[in-house]
C-alpha cells in the first residue's frame, strides 16, 4: 500500500480524516 | 496588555512556522525534484533551504513558547490544556498536536536536514535515508497542522469540549 504523505493531496485528505476523528472525539468524549 | 502582544507574537510566529511548512511541502520539494532533473538544485540547496529552514525552526519555538505562556497567564492552565480538562480540552488538542510538530521540527527535520543539504558530514546513503526521515516528518507536520488550525481557531470562536 503506498504512503498517503508521498502526495500532497493524500497528505491534505489524511489531515481532514484526522480532523473528524479528533472532532468526534472532543465532541463525545471530552464533555 | 502583555497578553494580547504575546497573542499577536503567536500568531504571527506561528504565520512565518507554518507558511514555511507548507513551502516546503507545496513549492520547494515538488521544485528540488524538477530542479534535479535539470541540474539547476544547487542555488536552492545552498541559498533558499538553509534560510527557509532557520525562520522555520526558530518560528516554530516562538509560537510554542508565545502558546505555553498564554495558556499559563490567560487562566486557562498549562496543566489543564494538556491534560485536556473541561474548557482548556479543544485550545488542549491544538496545543498537544502543535508540540508534536515542535518536536518534529527539532527532532526529525532540522537534525536530518542539515546532513541533506551537507551542513554535517554524512555519505549518500545516510543522507538518503536522512532526506526520507525529514520528508515524511515534514510531512507528517502538514498533516497534524489541518486539526491544529481549526481546534487552535475552534477554541477562541466556537468551543467545542465544555
Amino acid at each position: 500500500m503506498k504512503n498517503p504523505l508521498d502526495s500532497l493531496w493524500g497528505t491534505i485528505i489524511s489531515g481532514l480524516v484526522l480532523l473528524i476523528i479528533l472532532y468526534v472525539i472532543s465532541v463525545n468524549l471530552l464533555r | 496588555m502583555e497578553l494580547i502582544i504575546d497573542r499577536w507574537l503567536h500568531i504571527w510566529a506561528g504565520i512565518t512556522w507554518i507558511g514555511l511548512l507548507y513551502y516546503f511541502n507545496a513549492v520547494q520539494v515538488p521544485g528540488l525534484a524538477a530542479a534535479r532533473a535539470d541540474g539547476t538544485n544547487a542555488g536552492i540547496t545552498k541559498h533558499i533551504a538553509p534560510r527557509a529552514l532557520l525562520w522555520f525552526r526558530w518560528s516554530a519555538l516562538v509560537t510554542w513558547l508565545t502558546g505555553a505562556y498564554y495558556l499559563e497567564r490567560s487562566g486557562i492552565g498549562l496543566t489543564n490544556a494538556f491534560l485536556l480538562r473541561g474548557s482548556a480540552a479543544t485550545i488542549g488538542i491544538g496545543a498537544w498536536l502543535g508540540t508534536i510538530m515542535l518536536f518534529n521540527v527539532w527532532v526529525l527535520i532540522w537534525p536530518n536536514q542539515k546532513k541533506v543539504l551537507g551542513l554535517v558530514q554524512a555519505d549518500d546513503a545516510a543522507k538518503a535515508k536522512a532526506g526520507r526521515v525529514a520528508f515524511l516528518a515534514s510531512r507528517t507536520n502538514t498533516m497534524l497542522s489541518i486539526p491544529m488550525i481549526f481546534f487552535m481557531a475552534a477554541s477562541a470562536h466556537f468551543p467545542i469540549a465544555r
